[in-house]
C-alpha cells in the first residue's frame, strides 16, 4: 500500500464523497416521493392507475438503471430534455429506485392486517380516513427497514452516475486509477468513504425503526 | 436532432449479438456466484478461524462497495499484479464475486434453517460431518433458498451492463456501437432496454418454473 | 444370563451442569432381545437411547456393541471415522423421522449404502426395493417424502436404517408425533422385525406396544432405572411406588 499518494489524494476524495452525498440524500428524497405515488397508484380503485403503477415497476425493474440513465441523459434532448450530467444522474436513478420503493411500501401496507380495515370500517371510517389513520401509521413502521435496504442499495448505486462522467467517489476512483496505476489503494479510499456512508445511514435506519417501535 | 426509430433494425443482428453476449455473461456469472456462494458460505460456517476471518472481510468490503467500484479494481487491479485478462473474463469474476457475496449471505440463512433432525438422521445413518454437510445439509438450504437467490440473479442480469464501462461488449455496449455511427443514443438505448426487458422476462419465466420444479423436493 | 451381552452399557452417566440426567445406569442386552424403555418425559430415557450410537455423548462411561466401544477415547479425527463406522451397524428411528426432504423415498434409502459401502446403483437399488418391500412401502419408491403421510415416512424411516443391515436398531418413540389411525401401521412393521429377531431397544409411551412385543421392559424416572423385568411383571405386578404411579397414569391415558 502506497500511504504517501493515499495521503495525498483523499482530500480530492473526500470532496467527491460529497457529491455521492448529494446524490443518495437527493435520490432519496425523489425516490421515496416516486414510491409513494406509484404505490397509491398500485393500490388505487382505479385500474388505469394500477396499469400504469404495475408498467412502471415492471419497466423500470425489468431493465438495467444504467440504461435508464442513459437513456435520459443521452437521448434526452432528442426529445427535448436537456439535463446537465448530475440531474439526470439524480432523476434516473431516483425514479429507478422508485419502482423499487412502490413494491416496499406496497408491501407494507398489504402486510398490515386485513382485519385491521375490516374493524376501522366497521367503526364507520371512511376508505380514505382508515388508509389515513389506521393502516399508514402501522405500514410506516413496517416499511423502515425494507426502505433502509433500498436506500443501501441506492447509494452503492450512486456510482453509475460515474459512466456519465459525474465526479463522484467512484468516477473519482477511477480516474485515479488511471492516473496512478494504483488500483488498490484507490479502491481502499473509495470504498472505506462508500462503508462509513453506508454504515451511518444504517444507524439512522435502527434509530428510526427503534422510535417507531416504541410509539 | 428527433426520434428516428427506422434506423434501428439495420442494427438488429448486432444487437441479438450483444443481446447473447448479455446471456453469456449473466449465466457464466451466475454459475460463478451459485457455486462461490456455496463455498463461501459453508466457509464462513463451518470453517477455521483462519480462513472465516479473511472471508468475513471480504464478505464485508464486497457488500459494502460499489459493484462498478469492484469492476474497476478487479479489472485495472489484476492488470497492475501482471495479469491480463480478458474485459469478459474479468467482467463475469466480478460480477460472479460481487454476487456470490450476496447469495453466501443466503444460503449461510438457508443452512442454519435445516433442522437439525436432518443432521443426526445422516450422521446416524453413518455419514461423516463433512458428508452430512455436502449431501444432506447444503442441498437442503440451496433448495429452500431458491427463491431468493433467483431475485438475485435477476438483479445480475441487470447489472451485467456495468460490465460495459470496462469494455466487454454486451448489449449496452453494443448500443453504444451502433450509436456512435448513428448519433441516435435515444433509439439505441430503448432498443437495448427493450432487449433487457424481454430476457428479464424469460429469465423470471425460467425461475418461476424452476421454484415448482422443487416445490416437492422440499 | 451368562452369555456375553451384545450390547453393553457400563455405568453411562450424563449431566448437563449440575442437572443430572442419567445416573450410573448399566444395561445389558442380549443378542436378539427386544427391550422397551418406558417412564415419564424428562426421565433420560431418550439420552439413554441416543447416548448409545453417541449423539448425545455420555460424561462418565462406555458403551459396548460385541467386542467393540462406542464412545472409545480417541483422537477427534480418529474418533470421527470410528464413530461413523460404528453407526453403520446401529440403525435409529426418530420421532420426527427425519427423512431427507430433497430425496426421493429411494434415494432416502440408497444414500448411506452407496457413499459408506460403495454399493453400486443396482446392487443399491436393489436394496431399497427389498426394504421397502419389508415395510410395504415398494409402491412409494419414486415418491418425496412431503407426498407421504406420518405413518408411511416412518414405515420409509425404518426400511433406510435396516438399509445398513445395521446389529441393532433404536426406536426413539417413533410413534409420538403419529396421528393415532397411522400408529398401527409403524407397529406392525415393526412387530415383524422382532419376529425376525432383530435387536431392538425401543423408548415408547405405547404401553400396549410394550407388552405385546418386548422381551423386557425398563422403567425410568429421574435418571435412574427404577424396575426392570419381563413386561407381564412390570406391567401386571410392578414393585416400586413410582412405577405403579407411572402405570396407573399411563394405562388410564390408554383407556380413554
Amino acid at each position: 500500500m502506497d500511504f504517501d499518494l493515499m495521503l495525498r489524494v483523499y482530500p480530492f476524495f473526500l470532496k467527491a464523497a460529497l457529491v455521492t452525498l448529494e446524490l443518495s440524500v437527493l435520490t432519496t428524497a425523489l425516490g421515496l416521493g416516486c414510491g409513494a405515488l406509484g404505490a397509491a397508484a398500485r393500490l388505487s380503485r382505479s385500474t388505469v392507475l394500477r396499469a400504469l403503477g404495475a408498467s412502471y415497476v415492471s419497466v423500470f425493474r425489468g431493465t438495467p438503471a444504467l440504461i435508464q440513465i442513459f437513456i435520459l441523459y443521452f437521448g434526452g434532448p432528442q426529445i427535448g430534455i436537456q439535463l446537465d450530467a448530475f440531474g439526470a444522474g439524480v432523476i434516473g436513478l431516483g425514479v429507478n429506485i422508485g419502482a423499487y420503493m412502490t413494491e416496499t411500501i406496497r408491501g407494507a401496507i398489504i402486510a398490515v392486517d386485513r382485519g385491521q380495515t375490516e374493524a376501522a370500517r366497521t367503526l364507520g371510517l371512511s376508505r380514505s380516513e382508515t388508509m389515513r389513520k389506521v393502516i399508514l401509521p402501522q405500514a410506516a413502521r413496517l416499511m423502515i427497514r425494507p426502505l433502509g435496504v433500498n436506500i443501501n442499495a441506492l447509494i452503492k448505486g450512486t456510482a453509475l452516475v460515474a459512466a456519465i462522467s459525474v465526479v463522484e467517489l467512484t468516477y473519482t476512483a477511477q480516474r485515479y486509477i488511471g492516473s496512478t496505476y494504483k488500483p488498490f489503494e484507490m479502491f481502499f479510499l473509495a470504498g472505506v468513504i462508500y462503508m462509513v456512508i453506508i454504515y451511518v445511514t444504517g444507524l439512522g435506519v435502527n434509530w428510526l425503526d427503534r422510535r417507531a417501535r416504541i410509539t | 436532432m428527433g426520434l428516428d426509430f427506422t434506423i434501428v433494425p439495420s442494427y438488429f443482428t448486432l444487437l441479438l449479438i450483444g443481446s447473447g453476449w448479455t446471456i453469456a455473461i449473466t449465466a457464466a456469472a451466475a454459475v460463478l456466484s451459485f457455486v462461490a456462494g456455496i463455498l463461501l458460505a459453508v466457509i464462513a460456517l463451518y470453517g477455521p478461524a483462519l480462513l472465516r476471518y479473511p472471508f468475513r472481510l471480504f464478505a464485508w468490503l464486497f457488500m459494502g462497495t460499489p459493484l462498478l467500484l469492484q469492476l474497476f479494481l478487479i479489472y485495472f487491479g489484476l492488470i497492475q499484479i501482471g495479469i491480463d485478462l480478458p474485459a469478459f473474463v474479468a467482467g463475469v469474476i466480478g460480477l460472479g464475486l460481487h454476487f456470490a457475496v450476496y447469495n453466501s449471505d443466503i444460503i449461510q440463512a438457508g443452512i442454519v434453517a435445516v433442522d437439525r433432525g436432518q443432521y443426526e438422521g445422516a450422521r446416524t445413518l453413518g455419514l461423516s460431518r463433512v458428508q452430512t454437510i455436502a449431501r444432506i445439509v447444503v442441498p437442503q438450504a440451496v433448495r429452500s433458498v431458491i427463491p431468493p437467490i433467483g431475485n438475485n440473479m435477476i438483479a445480475l442480469l441487470k447489472d451485467s451492463a456495468l460490465v460495459s464501462v470496462i469494455g466487454v461488449t454486451e448489449l449496452t455496449l453494443t448500443a453504444q456501437l451502433a450509436i456512435s455511427k448513428t448519433f441516435h443514443p435515444f433509439e439505441f438505448y430503448l432498443a437495448a432496454a427493450a432487449c433487457y426487458y424481454l430476457i428479464n422476462l424469460v429469465l423470471e419465466a425460467g425461475l418461476r418454473h424452476i421454484e415448482r420444479r422443487i416445490q416437492l423436493a422440499r | 444370563m451368562t452369555e456375553k451381552p451384545f450390547i453393553d452399557i457400563r455405568h453411562a452417566a450424563k449431566s448437563y451442569g449440575t442437572l443430572e440426567v442419567l445416573k450410573d445406569i448399566s444395561l445389558q442386552v442380549q443378542k436378539g432381545q427386544i427391550v422397551a424403555i418406558i417412564g415419564p418425559s424428562g426421565s433420560g430415557k431418550s439420552t439413554l437411547l441416543r447416548a448409545i450410537n453417541d449423539l448425545d455423548p455420555l460424561t462418565k462411561g462406555e458403551v459396548w456393541l460385541e467386542d467393540m466401544q462406542v464412545n472409545k477415547p480417541l483422537p477427534p479425527r480418529q474418533y470421527e471415522r470410528h464413530i461413523n463406522q460404528m453407526r453403520q451397524q446401529i440403525g435409529m428411528v426418530f420421532q420426527h423421522f427425519n427423512l431427507f426432504p430433497h430425496l426421493t423415498v429411494r434415494g432416502n434409502i440408497t444414500l448411506a449404502p452407496k457413499m459408506l459401502k460403495k454399493l453400486s446403483d443396482a446392487e443399491a437399488n436393489a436394496l431399497a426395493e427389498r426394504e421397502l418391500a419389508h415395510v410395504g412401502m415398494l409402491d412409494r419408491i419414486d415418491y418425496y417424502p412431503s407426498q407421504l403421510s406420518g405413518g408411511q415416512k416412518q414405515r420409509v424411516a425404518i426400511a433406510r436404517a435396516l438399509a445398513m443391515e445395521p446389529k441393532v436398531m433404536l426406536f426413539d418413540e417413533v410413534t409420538s408425533a403419529l396421528d393415532p389411525e397411522l400408529v398401527e401401521e409403524v407397529n406392525l412393521a415393526m412387530k415383524k422385525l422382532a419376529e425376525e429377531h432383530m435387536t431392538m431397544i425401543i423408548v415408547t409411551h405405547e404401553m400396549g406396544f410394550a407388552q405385546d412385543v418386548c422381551d423386557r421392559v425398563l422403567f425410568m424416572d429421574q435418571g435412574v432405572v427404577v424396575e426392570e423385568g419381563p413386561p407381564e411383571v412390570i406391567f401386571r405386578t410392578p414393585k416400586h411406588e413410582r412405577t405403579k404411579n407411572f402405570l396407573r397414569k399411563h394405562l388410564q391415558g390408554n383407556a380413554q
